[in-house]
């Protein structure tokens, strides 16, 4: 259990030094110099905090930060999933009030402690989401006049 | 008394009623635990665009002071504190209600917050102009070190990690120069046309503060609250009023302590309670009693609470920095209405800032009077299943990017920030600090910029900004909070973090 954390620092830290890395080659080597002056300065320190960030992970010294555990990103995967794919697909496919009302619906069923095979908790579902969508439009499209993707829904 | 003279906007009838509404809205918000007060204003900037400047304000403001207070309803009533700063009111304040003291403690809580909240509003109008003449006096080298120093102090002392800290505090400066040079108009770092326009701030901020919480709560997976709302017995007001003005040492400790600790940026409300509570504790001739439901722990926490909002605002509006996540939250709400707060505030906006700080004050004490009727609801609020509230802030955080500027790259921005952020947490990264380099990014660099071209035309860079008895005073504080953080966290006894202090105190529930 112990080897788990580590290795993911150490790829957690290597991500963002990469990052630090591609930031700070970005700054260096752009024209024009003048417009790079300050990423160059703030990428510099980037660099250099987080190869010591990387390091220490390679050595095995972070304290800070549990990490993630297996059973902890399945129970997170599927809401991930299901919002990702509402914010990156569905929303601008579908419109914005099908596709959010869809994807609360899909969560709330997802992460109910409620047993699935009882009819009583669905229809609790269905009205707790007619109740959001309700909410949502009153809010969005009447009260702020949000105009919104409608697409092939709504 | 300048205030005095725009204190009658506050009761303008649209004035009065977005008080009312942000109060009693906030108080619930601020129960239901998950929903921090800085995710609650993050996510209520959306509705603020149609309002005029100082009408957004008093309702984000009013939120900000109620979800405070709220917060110790779900800590009272169901052991659950609604948001970190409220986990001392828990040691006592449930044992209260467990022994059929809740009303009571509700009252002793709502009335301390009362009593805290206006000394640190106060604080917030009688220090602010004198700090904005003051600050009169700063060049483009010192606002480059103070917004330096907003972000590194923030980046130190609210994570537990310094080098972490500092780390994201870079990754937020970073994030600032994404877009077109203001300058040159050169683009930076564009690797998407999401971001040609930069990233805005609102939808990084409801991303930063919203998505953690939702995939915080799907980690929770299928699990059913059973927390138990405790029953709340009558309790004569008057007599919570006499007990409260009757614990003046636990009041004034709670409410100097929360004010100081409001006052130093990044150290926030999530600890002024536990310190207030810790010295509250140490200093009272019945500290035997604490932790077994004594009343003096509720008024000395929740008075620090309430104590640090005022103060928090000082360095936001006197000086553009941000003293805290939930005050760079509320610099969003001040710049989509084109007002940049600073030295000139109060020349160039008095009536926004003045009907600001005064609804704040009135604010305090509708808190106070609602506080007592809505706890009822907002004990139920705050069983909220987890899978619903998720699903609601989720929902909130796609529309609410989306209406900032109806673009759906402001959508895209929010939720990979979001879920960035998630993850970067898990490995001991911090949102505060990230986003107060997000916003402070652009006034450090503006004043780079400015000052190397002053420093070109007269002196060396070098000594232009690190040469002058300010630029030498500032740079001391950024070296010292840095090195204050790193010999604390070399000495493991870092329990100013408001991370440690959280978990120590979570551990103690």
């Amino acid at each position: 259990m112990r080897t788990l954390p580590r290795t993911q620092h150490i790829l957690a830290s290597g991500l963002v030094a990469g990052v630090g890395l591609a930031v700070a080659y970005l700054s260096y080597t752009q024209e024009p110099r003048d417009a790079f002056l300050f990423p160059r300065l703030i990428s510099t320190v980037f660099v250099v905090l987080a190869l010591w960030t990387f390091g220490k992970a390679v050595l095995g010294r972070t304290k800070v930060g549990n990490g993630l555990t297996g059973a902890e990103l399945i129970r997170i995967l599927p809401g991930l999933i299901v919002a990702l794919v509402l914010v990156y697909g569905s929303a601008k496919a579908l419109g914005f009030y099908t596709a959010t009302t869809g994807a609360f619906f899909i969560l709330i069923s997802l992460y109910d402690p409620a047993p699935h095979g009882a009819l009583r908790s669905w229809v609790r579902r269905l009205i707790v989401t007619a109740g959001f969508w309700a909410v949502m439009y009153g809010l969005f499209a009447v009260l702020l006049n949000v105009f919104t993707p409608r697409e092939i829904f709504f | 008394m300048e205030f005095l003279a725009y204190f009658g906007d506050v009761f303008a009838p649209v004035n009065f009623g977005l008080l009312l509404i942000g109060t009693i809205g906030g108080l619930i918000l601020g129960a239901t635990p998950g929903l921090s007060p800085t995710m609650a204003v993050a996510l209520l900037i959306p509705f603020t665009f149609r309002l005029e400047p100082a009408q957004g304000l008093i309702l984000l403001g009013a939120a900000y002071t109620s979800t405070v207070a709220g917060g110790a309803v779900s800590a009272i009533l169901l052991k659950i504190p609604g948001a970190p700063a409220n986990i001392a009111t828990t040691l006592d304040g449930h044992t209260m209600a467990q022994k059929g003291e809740g009303a009571r403690a509700l009252q002793l809580s709502f009335l301390a917050s009362a009593v805290g909240g206006v000394f640190g509003v106060l604080l917030l109008i009688f220090l602010t102009p004198v700090l904005a003449q003051w600050a009169l006096a700063f060049g483009p080298s010192h606002l480059f070190w103070l917004a330096i120093l907003g972000v590194t102090v923030i980046g130190s002392l609210d994570s537990s990690s310094v080098v972490k800290g500092l780390l994201s505090g870079c990754i937020g400066l970073w994030l600032a120069t994404i877009g077109f040079d203001d300058i040159m108009g050169a683009q930076r770092f564009i690797f998407h046309s999401s971001l040609s326009g930069g990233i805005n701030v609102i939808p990084a901020l409801i991303g930063l503060f919203a998505i953690p919480q939702v995939i915080s709560m799907f980690a929770k997976g299928r699990r059913r609250l059973d927390a138990e709302v405790l029953s709340v017995a009558r309790h004569p007001i008057g007599a919570a009023v006499r007990e409260v003005f009757g614990r003046l040492r636990a009041l004034s400790i709670g409410t100097i302590t929360g004010s100081i600790i409001g006052l130093i940026p990044g150290v926030g409300g999530q600890i002024a309670g536990l310190v207030a509570y810790d010295q509250a504790k140490k200093l009272s001739p019945e500290r035997a009693k604490f932790g077994t439901g004594h009343s003096e722990g509720v008024i000395a926490a929740e008075s620090a609470n309430n104590a640090m909002v005022g103060p928090s605002l000082v360095p936001l509006l006197t000086l553009s920095i941000p003293g805290s996540p939930t005050a760079a939250v509320l610099l969003g709400g001040l710049l989509i209405h084109g007002i940049f707060p600073g030295s000139d505030l109060f020349d160039n906006y008095p009536d926004v800032a003045w009907t600001f700080i005064n609804a704040m004050l009135v604010g305090q004490i509708l808190m106070c009077l609602f506080g007592l009727y809505v706890a009822g609801l907002a004990a139920k609020v705050a069983q909220v299943p987890n899978n619903v509230m998720a699903a609601v802030v989720l929902g909130l955080a796609v529309f609410g990017s989306y209406s900032v500027q109806n673009s759906m790259g402001d959508v895209n921005v929010m939720m990979a920030l979001g879920t960035g952020m998630y993850f970067l947490e898990r490995f001991g990264f911090s949102a505060a600090p990230l986003v107060l380099g997000l916003i402070l990014g652009p006034i450090a660099e503006a004043n780079f910029i400015q000052g190397s071209m002053i420093a070109n035309a007269t002196s060396s860079v070098g000594a232009y900004f690190f040469t002058g008895g300010l630029n030498l005073v500032l740079i001391g504080i950024v070296i010292a909070s840095i090195a204050y953080s790193v010999w604390m966290e070399l000495r493991s006894r870092r329990v100013v973090t408001k991370d440690d202090a959280v978990a120590k105190a979570e551990a103690a529930l």
